[in-house]
């Protein structure tokens, strides 16, 4: 039972992190209708910066404190939220009012270049990251949780419940679901759309900088590549949970998280990705708008 | 255990130029035949990635070709050691191989460190008959190139063994918990020969789990491992992976000491995996605290040299250059197949790291030692681990079958 237990709660930090990731992906999705597959690269990029404003900053590299950690994620997120800004204005407005198809493979094709652009700037080989004290984990019974852990999962529902409040209850997050419905209309009613669609990819990478962070947090290397198979997963898991909807991200990595872990554990951790993607195809064949999204008929 | 990091590394697609060995000796037949200079050829990274294996390599030969050349040389003959870089790149390797053949007529090839590397330029020198020593490459299948391919470490499986007989005689374990990497063979080599001997030798495995290089979360695995109280669990993976699972072991409450192999050997694996490896034992070919008067010796000699402390990738290229010296000492004369029977004859020389002798299939048998990871990440020599008396005896693996 302790076992059990033991992997449900191993199973839920793991979602937390997918979620975090997932999060950024759905929004973007749930506005632009794009999948950014560089999200995960972005993911990447937040923990390197953070890695190399931690190592530059001599005291807080010897003895972590929480406030430079703060200090530390806030300033990564800031340069990822530039690079978010950069990435759309280079390479995906000039192809909006392409077929979708493009921005899709350019979205593959950004992914790449920032995957192996990172292996020539950052260098291949892993760093090891540390920009928190060592916290114990919590003991409770025969159960372990990681301080870590506590903490993703409280950045996870917290960012839940913000994205929430601006996509729902701000001027802010109307004109964004004005863009998602129909951009032209939206422009006539005076959104200005290019500042709105910047914004979404702005916020998608701070997203995703703060995920990143939390992730080497939690696994503490860092390389250039960690993007790529946490990137494809909290892909899977926004599908689960309904592309473009918000809980359903949470409820979808949450949900990942859990399978991989009861999967390694009572079987064998070589079946966890197979099983995930398995998901994948499971959902896209019964319930393709997901477990929280609303089937709507797509206009022709 | 090189060949999977190896995999990693992106292609850059640099051309660049080696530099060029000075071409004396104008006549086409210097090595073997002439009567002048022994010309021996070095293939190595000196630059790129993985540059200090080749720099404490070349390091190595430099220092006993030099202390041999003082000492008279090889038949009153002097050596000419000529090392060409590779940027530890595989192709490179090859090319280097080739040249040195063709154009340098070195009587023996060295190198190179990374098995991979060594998998290219084994079929050159097969080729052309001319024999070649590999110092440091464990994979097996190197040697299995053909019969002129000899290296002077010991295979990878046989740290499984050594791992096992320290567990079971050193430690006094009943109970170990084993952790692999399915995806890399030299893990899943060093796994089974421990799982084999460790039962033999009277203990039990509780715990069988499996993970994939590249995983970062191993806590299915440590609650299943945890749930079955073992005394140890002997984890034989390369250093980022051990680094993570040493941390996530501590955090799932498992206080019981980690075993492993020489993947774990890097400076990154204590950074990744901080205090949580305290404690922790792991087989290498060599320690530089080992406190026997050979090694001590080695030690002060290479310092005096370089000014630095032998790495083991050092001893190991000294070992390499005084097992060829004694061969061709005892060679009835310098060509390629005489070498060659006289390297595959070498019986009990006594080099810096141990005992070699060489068995059928020219894999060495030879000591390990055991070293444990002391406070603030230092390496402390535990034990030397001597090899079953039998050359027979020296497991063979099951490797093969992979792609």
């Amino acid at each position: 039972m302790t076992e059990f237990l033991q992997h449900i709660i191993n199973g839920l930090s793991v979602g937390a992190i997918y979620a975090l990731i997932a999060l950024g992906y759905t929004m973007v999705y749930g506005v632009l209708k794009l999948i950014n597959f560089a999200h995960g690269d972005v993911f990447m990029v937040g923990a390197m910066m953070a890695f190399y404003t931690s190592s530059k900053w001599s005291s807080e590299a010897q003895h972590p404190t929480i406030g430079g950690a703060v200090l530390i994620a806030v300033i990564s997120m800031a340069i990822c939220g530039l690079i978010g800004f950069v990435i759309e204005r280079v390479a995906y407005r000039p192809l909006r009012s392409a077929p979708r198809i493009n921005s899709l493979i350019t979205a593959i094709g950004v992914s790449f270049f920032i995957e192996y652009g990172g292996q020539v700037v950052f260098g291949p080989t892993p760093n090891a990251f540390g920009i928190l004290p060592p916290l114990p984990p919590v003991q409770v019974g025969g159960l372990s949780i990681g301080a870590v852990d506590i903490i993703t999962m409280a950045v996870a529902l917290a960012l839940m419940f913000g994205l929430q409040r601006i996509v729902f209850h701000t001027r802010l997050g109307t004109a964004m679901r004005a863009v998602s419905h129909n951009p032209d209309v939206a422009a006539l009613m005076g959104v200005n759309v290019d500042f709105i669609i910047s914004f979404t990819f702005v916020l998608g990478s701070v997203l995703a900088a703060a995920a990143g962070i939390l992730f080497a947090s939690k696994y503490p290397s860092v390389q250039p590549l960690m993007g790529l198979m946490p990137g494809l997963k909290a892909f899977v898991a926004a599908v689960i949970g309904g592309i473009g909807n918000v809980p359903g991200a949470m409820v979808g990595g949450l949900l990942l998280g859990l399978i991989e872990q009861l999967v390694s554990g009572y079987f064998s951790s070589q079946w966890k990705d197979a099983v995930a993607f398995a998901l994948l195809i499971l959902i896209l064949l019964v319930k393709p708008s997901g477990l929280l999204g609303r089937a709507t008929a797509e206009k022709v | 255990m090189r060949i999977a990091a190896l995999a990693r590394l992106p292609l850059v697609a640099l051309l660049a130029l080696t530099a060029c060995p000075s071409k004396d000796q104008g006549s086409g037949l210097v090595g073997a035949d002439a009567k002048g200079e022994i010309v021996i050829g070095h293939v190595a990274s000196t630059t790129g990635n993985e540059a200090t294996f080749g720099i404490s390599s070349d390091r190595g030969f430099h220092l006993f070709f030099d202390e041999l050349n003082a000492k008279g040389g090889i038949k009153g003959r002097k050596i000419r050691l000529v090392t060409l870089d590779d940027q530890g790149k595989p192709e490179e390797a090859a090319t280097a191989a080739t040249r040195l053949i063709a154009s340098d007529h070195v009587s023996v090839l060295l190198g190179e460190v990374a098995s991979t590397r060594s998998l290219f330029m084994a079929p050159k020198a097969q080729m052309a008959k001319v024999p070649m020593v590999t110092p440091s490459s464990t994979n097996e299948k190197v040697t299995a190139v053909g019969d002129y391919i000899f290296r002077a470490c010991f295979i990878d499986p046989f740290q499984g063994y050594v791992m096992a007989k320290f567990a079971r005689e050193n430690l006094k374990l009943n109970k170990v918990a084993i952790l692999r990497d399915v995806r890399n063979d030299y893990s899943v080599g060093l796994a089974k020969v421990f799982q084999e001997e460790f039962t033999k030798m009277g203990g039990t495995i509780a715990g069988n789990e499996s993970f994939s290089q590249g995983d970062v979360d191993f806590k299915a695995q440590l609650t299943n491992i945890k749930a079955q109280n073992p005394e140890a669990i002997f984890e034989p993976g390369y250093y980022t992976e051990t680094g993570l699972i040493a941390r996530q072991a501590r955090e799932a409450g498992i206080t019981v000491p980690l075993l492993g192999g020489d993947g774990w050997d890097s400076e990154k694996l204590y950074e990744i995996g901080g205090a949580a490896l305290e404690g922790a034992y792991f087989s290498n070919h060599y320690s530089v605290d080992d406190p026997s008067p050979r090694v001590q010796d080695f030690a002060k000699r290479y310092k005096a040299a370089y000014n630095i402390l032998p790495d083991s990738l050092g001893a190991q290229a000294y070992d390499a250059a005084g097992m060829l010296a004694d061969a061709m000492n005892r060679a009835t004369d310098l060509s390629g197949p005489a070498i060659r029977d006289a390297l595959a004859a070498t019986k009990n020389f006594q080099g810096v790291t141990g005992s070699i002798t060489m068995e059928e299939h020219r894999n060495p048998v030879k000591p390990a030692v055991v070293l444990k990871i002391a406070k603030g990440g230092k390496y402390e020599f535990v034990t030397r681990i001597e090899p079953p008396s039998a050359v027979a005896a020296v497991p063979t693996t099951p490797s093969q079958k992979q792609p």
